[in-house]
């Protein structure tokens, strides 16, 4: 797995206090892994300090899937 | 009780008497103050009065771009903001058919859409130390209307919408929004009106007085203190009994 990725799933696992083996590439932050709108919005802030980069809402909107942020952030930073 | 001790806190309107007193009761306990108002000698003055603790950062709140910028310069000169008290307000009144679509806009642009932006710009920091104090200035005009203030009105009632909606969504992270209402306030603003205009307000008013600028300073610092924490989307009025909502 990618630098990335683990970073990425590091994070979602602080944040929303699930298990690792459940934040895999189809994971849905909402659907599977428990988060509310807000913590969709607080995860897409941690992810732009941990890579330095802007994510633009309507970009953040994209951002379903655990598997969506690794792209999006692969391609961004 | 209401120790606000290494807590950073925003004030906008501070140059005026309301904002002041609100200024100077949240330093009195304990916090870093982050003075805002677009007149620099008055909030110098205020922060020389204050000695230590005190941070003036000028800011035109009808100019969106320097809204934008006020939260990240407090944060900057305070290392974060942890209350944010919007005050500033200004009034352009007229007769409702008289009211121009400028004198309309402008009130709504400073009163209430800089407040919205403010609070958007607090809030990623108080969502991340899941801690924080929003305490928004509205108006008893808000809830009771008042002739020849259709754009004041409209902007204090909005406030107390934007700030019950605010309120829900961020209720969970520790963060509390609330309104405090004041009725007729001695400041600058009421000393201009003659004897006879105070005299017909205060028979309106059951305590038979207008209220201090302390008084409104003290229900904004309740709303800020740590003991308030179970309290938000309310809205605490300062009126004298002049309006029991």
């Amino acid at each position: 797995m990618s630098d990335i990725a683990d970073r990425v799933k590091k994070i979602v696992v602080e944040h929303l206090g699930v298990e690792e083996n459940k934040v895999i590439e189809n994971a849905s932050f909402i659907d599977d892994l428990g988060a509310d709108s807000l913590d969709t919005v607080e995860l897409v802030m941690a992810f732009e300090e941990e890579f330095g980069i802007e994510i633009p809402d309507d970009a953040a909107e994209t951002i379903q899937t655990f598997g969506d942020a690794v792209k999006f952030i692969t391609g961004a930073a | 009780m209401f120790d606000l001790t290494g807590k950073n806190a925003l004030v906008t309107g501070a140059s005026g008497g309301i904002g002041g007193d609100i200024a100077r009761a949240l330093h009195a306990a304990g916090a870093t103050v982050a003075l805002s108002g677009t007149r620099e000698a008055p909030l110098e003055a205020l922060a020389a009065e204050l000695g230590s603790r005190a941070h003036v950062l000028t800011c035109n709140l009808s100019d969106a771009a320097s809204v934008e910028a006020l939260p990240k310069a407090a944060a900057a000169a305070m290392g974060s903001v942890d209350v944010l008290v919007n005050n500033a307000g200004i009034t352009r009144d007229n007769l409702f058919m008289r009211m121009s679509d400028d004198e309309w806009a402008s009130v709504l642009e400073v009163n209430l859409t800089s407040t919205f932006r403010l609070c958007r710009g607090v809030l990623r920091g108080m969502m991340k130390a899941r801690w924080g104090r929003i305490v928004n200035i509205s108006s008893v005009v808000g809830a009771t209307g008042n002739p020849g203030q259709a754009n004041y009105a409209a902007s204090k009632a909005g406030m107390v919408g934007m700030s019950k909606s605010l309120a829900y969504e961020v209720a969970s992270r520790g963060i509390t929004v609330n309104c405090v209402a004041p009725g007729f306030i001695t400041t600058a603003m009421t000393e201009k009106l003659t004897d006879d205009q105070k005299g017909k307000i205060l028979t309106q008013v059951p305590a038979g007085r207008m209220g201090e600028a302390s008084e409104i300073a003290a229900a904004c610092l309740y709303l800020a203190s740590p003991e308030a924490g179970y309290v938000t989307g309310a809205t605490l009025h300062v009126n004298g009994g002049m309006a029991m909502i």
